[in-house]
Formats: structure tokens, sequence, C-alpha cells
């Protein structure tokens, strides 16, 4: 068996991938087309899985090998029994769910851990855009028009944290992600800064 | 064993009788079969093509009886999808079917005669596990692969539910776990027309040396109709009239549309036994997965199977819909089992599976190319 050269994995998954055991069960929520899964089947011989939304994405990932089918987040997790899988990983895909709160449940049930991310709403240029332009926010990472978006719970890493705290979800770990690519450990020291200059959030999660 | 006209022959039953789900022994029974390419020293090269209601054997080369290409010729061959440079592709006739395995047309050892009614009812699993038994003949402990669609799909489904561990991969195409109300109706409306033809004879016709014709072939126009989406009608033949400039005010084909289904009904009875037609329908319509093996559930159907499945739907098919296929899916995630599901865009209805559609065939490789890759089947 031998890994072609893909491109390099954004360093949001490559952030992901670290957190997963080798040989492990995953399943990959919203997994686009299937860069995290290929990257974990070749790099880390995980028994992967996927969940995505656009049939587009679906038969990019099946044509390439994958074990994918089309589905939501919202929706299809219902389906899966508990703890089938060792990690369930959502990748930039909670702000666009109906009901993130029960995603996440759902996810840290069919999941022995739960690995997600997401865009910082908290983000200082978030903040700031709104501050001193008064507009609703657009970056690179989230460039939809507030009436186009399919982003329609955006949270804080604060916020996060608060609702994992009242689903009883343990964070094992937490990363925030700057802009250029700086990484930094979210603990309950240094929370302020986490927040305000993380332009993404990894968190590392599991039923407590 | 080989014959010119219908291929490869097995004969199951020899030792020990087949036992029918309906209860009827049946002892020597001939099960049809083609093969394409080579099955390498390991014999893990299989993959058994399981055909459709009005498909046979010929899968992969030109079929005898219609002179026709094989219905899935666009998928089977060197270099192709299913690649016979690299696999063993074996594709059965059917139980019950009528290009050369025991149906309803064959004579009955018992009385000499043909056996027409008298053949006792079949089911998809009949189906299957006398496919089994011609692997058992062939030394294929495990298929690397079992793929169909329709009522090949059902046999799919069958296989990897009931042999659990002689499939690596399973390719349900087009298909359901069961069939629908509306899927037994129009079975029910196809075989009234073939046993109200006045030379049905009460299934006897061979006996008498005639044949229900306009029967079956109505039983076909209606079934092409359903094989077919509204917007492929409409683009093959709208409205137009055939070979004249305006409507007759009479009942000859005026429109294009019934030229071809008289077409397709005509050239339909010159290869297929109408008895054939209403056994094999029945077995579809007995078809339920979840009842036979799940005790009415379908995840519970789907408890020990091992293999990785691949479940492809069409978006125009609405005989065998996309939500059909996405109970199916709900099922194997609910015991966890490894399936891909892929909806393939296209106008061109249940038939579509057929057809030339390079999406399908795309996703269909990639699959297909992933799990060899699992199973250790090296690339040439």
């Amino acid at each position: 068996m031998t890994y072609v050269q893909k491109p390099k994995l954004r360093i949001e998954l490559q952030l992901i991938a670290k957190m997963i055991d080798s040989g492990s069960r995953v399943l990959d929520v919203g997994c686009g087309d299937g860069a995290l899964l290929d990257y974990l089947n070749y790099e880390k011989n995980v028994d992967g899985r996927g969940i995505e939304l656009s049939s587009d994405g679906v038969n990019a990932c099946v044509s390439s090998g994958l074990s994918v089918i089309q589905g939501d987040a919202d929706q299809d997790l219902d389906d899966y029994p508990n703890q089938a899988f060792d990690y369930a990983i959502l990748g930039q895909t909670l702000q666009a769910t109906r009901e993130p709160h029960n995603v996440l449940m759902n996810l840290v049930r069919i999941g022995k851990r739960a690995v997600i991310s997401f865009p910082n709403f908290g983000y200082w240029r978030i903040r700031a855009s709104l501050m001193f332009i008064g507009k609703m926010p657009q970056t690179e990472a989230l460039s939809y028009n507030w009436y186009d978006t399919p982003n329609i719970h955006f949270c804080t890493i604060t916020d996060f944290i608060v609702l994992c705290d009242s689903l009883g979800i343990e964070i094992e770990n937490g990363i925030a992600l700057d802009r250029v690519g700086r990484t930094r450990e979210i603990g309950r020291s240094g929370m302020f800064f986490a927040n305000l200059r993380g332009e993404q959030a990894i968190f590392l999660l599991k039923k407590s | 064993m080989v014959t010119k006209d219908i291929g490869k022959e097995a004969i199951l039953g020899v030792d020990t009788p087949f036992i029918l789900d309906c209860g009827v022994q049946l002892s020597n029974l001939k099960q049809a079969y083609q093969t394409y390419g080579k099955l390498n020293y390991d014999k893990t090269n299989a993959i058994l093509v399981c055909h459709a209601l009005s498909g046979d054997q010929f899968a992969g080369d030109t079929n005898p009886i219609s002179g026709k290409p094989g219905w899935w010729h666009l998928l089977i061959g060197p270099g192709k999808v299913l690649d016979t440079d690299r696999y063993f592709i074996i594709c059965p006739n059917i139980l019950g079917g009528c290009m050369g395995s025991t149906g309803p047309k064959e004579i009955n050892a018992d009385t000499g005669e043909c056996w027409g009614l008298q053949f006792p009812g079949i089911t998809i699993s009949d189906m299957v596990r006398a496919q089994a038994l011609l692997l058992d003949l062939l030394e294929i402990e495990k298929l690397f692969c079992v793929i169909g669609g329709s009522m090949g799909g059902m046999q799919i489904l069958e296989w990897a539910v009931s042999f659990p561990d002689r499939v690596f991969a399973a390719v349900p195409i087009a298909t359901a776990s069961h069939h629908s109300a509306q899927n037994i109706a129009f079975h029910e409306v196809g075989r009234q027309a073939i046993m109200a033809d006045q030379y049905w004879k009460n299934g006897d016709y061979l006996k008498y040396d005639c044949y229900p014709q306009r029967g079956l072939a109505i039983a076909r126009m209606i079934a092409h109709i359903t094989y077919m989406s509204e917007p492929a009608l409409q683009n093959k033949f709208g409205r137009r009239l055939q070979n004249r400039e305006e409507i007759t005010f009479g009942f000859e084909a005026d429109f294009q549309v019934e030229s071809y289904l008289r077409y397709q009904g005509s050239t339909f009875v010159d290869r297929f036994d109408a008895n054939s037609y209403l056994y094999i329908t029945r077995a579809m319509d007995y078809f339920d997965l979840a009842e036979r093996h799940g005790g009415g559930v379908l995840a519970e159907a789907f408890r020990e199977v091992k293999a990785r499945f691949c479940v492809i739907s069409f978006t125009s098919d609405w005989l065998y819909q996309t939500a059909e296929s996405r109970i199916i899916v709900k099922a194997l995630n609910a015991v966890a089992a490894n399936v891909s599901f892929a909806e393939i865009n296209s106008d061109k209805g249940h038939d579509a599976f057929l057809l030339e559609e390079p999406e399908f065939w795309r996703v269909l490789s990639g699959f297909i190319e992933g799990a060899a890759d699992k199973y250790g089947l090296t690339k040439k």
C-alpha cells in the first residue's frame, strides 16, 4: 500500500489528526472531500467512515475509496449505536448545525471521544469588525454574507466551554489556532487571550 | 459441462436435494452461468454479478438469443470498472429463470413434461442459496465482491446477510430491502396481463404449442415505463408522432413512445418465458429482508454482516427510490457496519444502472479499488 503524496493538510486538520490514535475507528462528520479521512487512513491506519452533506463531496470520497455516506449531522447521527467509534470528528461544521447541543451529545455518545473544531466568534478581528464597522463580520474563514450563510449558530470559545459544562461533557484538550497557524492551549488560565486571539478552536471531548 | 447455447452449467443438489423456502425439494437442479476473466491462484478475485428481473447470465458478452451485447457490457471487460484482467466475474442465471437454469419452462424429471405452474414458488433466498452451491462447486470460499442492481441488489443484500463470511464487499444498486406495495401492484398488473392472455392456458402453453405473447408483451410494457423517468421519456419522445405528420384518430401507434413500448414488448417475448416472469416477480414481491432475518427490524437483519457496503441509488429512479436505499443505509449504520452511500444524479430512471453514467462508474470503480486494496488484491 503506498500513500501518494497529496496536498498538505490544512493546519487545523493536522491538529485534529494529531489527537487521533493510530489504528482507531473514526467517524468524520462533515468530511468534505475526505482529505482528513484519507490522511488518517494512510498515515494512522484508522478504520475511517464519513458523513457528508454535499453529494459532490460524497461521490468524490467514495470514488477515492473512502467509506462515506450522504447525510447530515442533525439528522443522521441518531442512527449510530453508542460508542461505535473511538473518535467522532466534527470539523468546521458545528456552527452550521440546527441543534449544536444535540449534535455534540450525539458525538460524545457515538465516539468514545469527540474532536470538534469551529471558527471562534470571539476572535478579535470579528469583535473589531462588529465594533468599528458595525457590520456582520466577514473574514477569510467566514466569507459569507449574513443573509446567505449556512453558519447559523456561531459561538465563542467561552460559549463552547460553558455549553460543554452544562451538557456534562469533559474537555480533555483544547487548542486555539491563530491566523498565522500558531497554537495556544486553552486552559482555565489565559482563557481571555485564547478567546481573543484564536481564529479557530479545536477540542478533544468525552462524556464525563 | 459446456453447451453452446447457454454458456456454462452446473448441476446442484445431486447428493442431497436442494430445499426451497416453500418446502419443496429439488434434485439435480441446473444452474446456468457465465464467467469472465480468470480466477487467481488463491481464488480471492471472484466477483459475483447478480442479474435483475429480465436479465440473464450474459452480463458481459453477446447474448446468444437476442444477439445484443450483454446487459452490463459497459461495466464488464478488460480495463473496465469490473476489470476482467483483474477479477474473475461470475454471473449466474437465477433459479426460476429461463436461460438454462431450472425454471418453469424446463422439464420436470418426475413427469417428463415442462414444469409450467407445477414449478414450486421460489424466493430471492432460494436463488442466492443455489448460487452459494455453485460457488462450492467452483471451490470459491469467499467472494471479493457481490454486485447487482434492482432484483440483483436484493440478491446482494441476501448474500451479505445469509453468508456474512463469504462476502468481502457488497454493492446493492437501485434496490430495496423489501418490495413496496406500489412495486407489488405493478407486478400484479403484469402478471394479470399474462394470465389474461388466451394462449397462456393456465401456464401450459408449451404443451399446447402456443405462447401468451400479447400478455407478456403488455407486462413488459408496463414494467418498462417504471424503469424510465418522466424526463427521460420526455427527452426521448416528447409528444412526437411516429412516422406520420398528423394524428390518425385511431389506435395505431401514433406517438413514438407507443411505438417504442410496443417494440420493447415484442422483443422481450422472443427471449423470455412468461411463466418465469410470473415466478420471478413473485419472488421479488415476497422479498423482505427485515422480516426474514431480523424479526421485522432491518438493523437486526444486518447484525452479523461483515461486508463493506456501497449502496447506490439514482435521483430519478421512482421504482426503487433513494429513500429505499437510505433505509438500508440507516439500518447498516445502526449496527456500525462499513457502508458508503452515493446518490447519483441522473435523469435515466431506474435503468440508469444499466446505462452510460460516468459518475456512477467513477463511484463504483473507486469503491471497488478501495475494497481491493483492503482485501490485499494488488493492482496488475
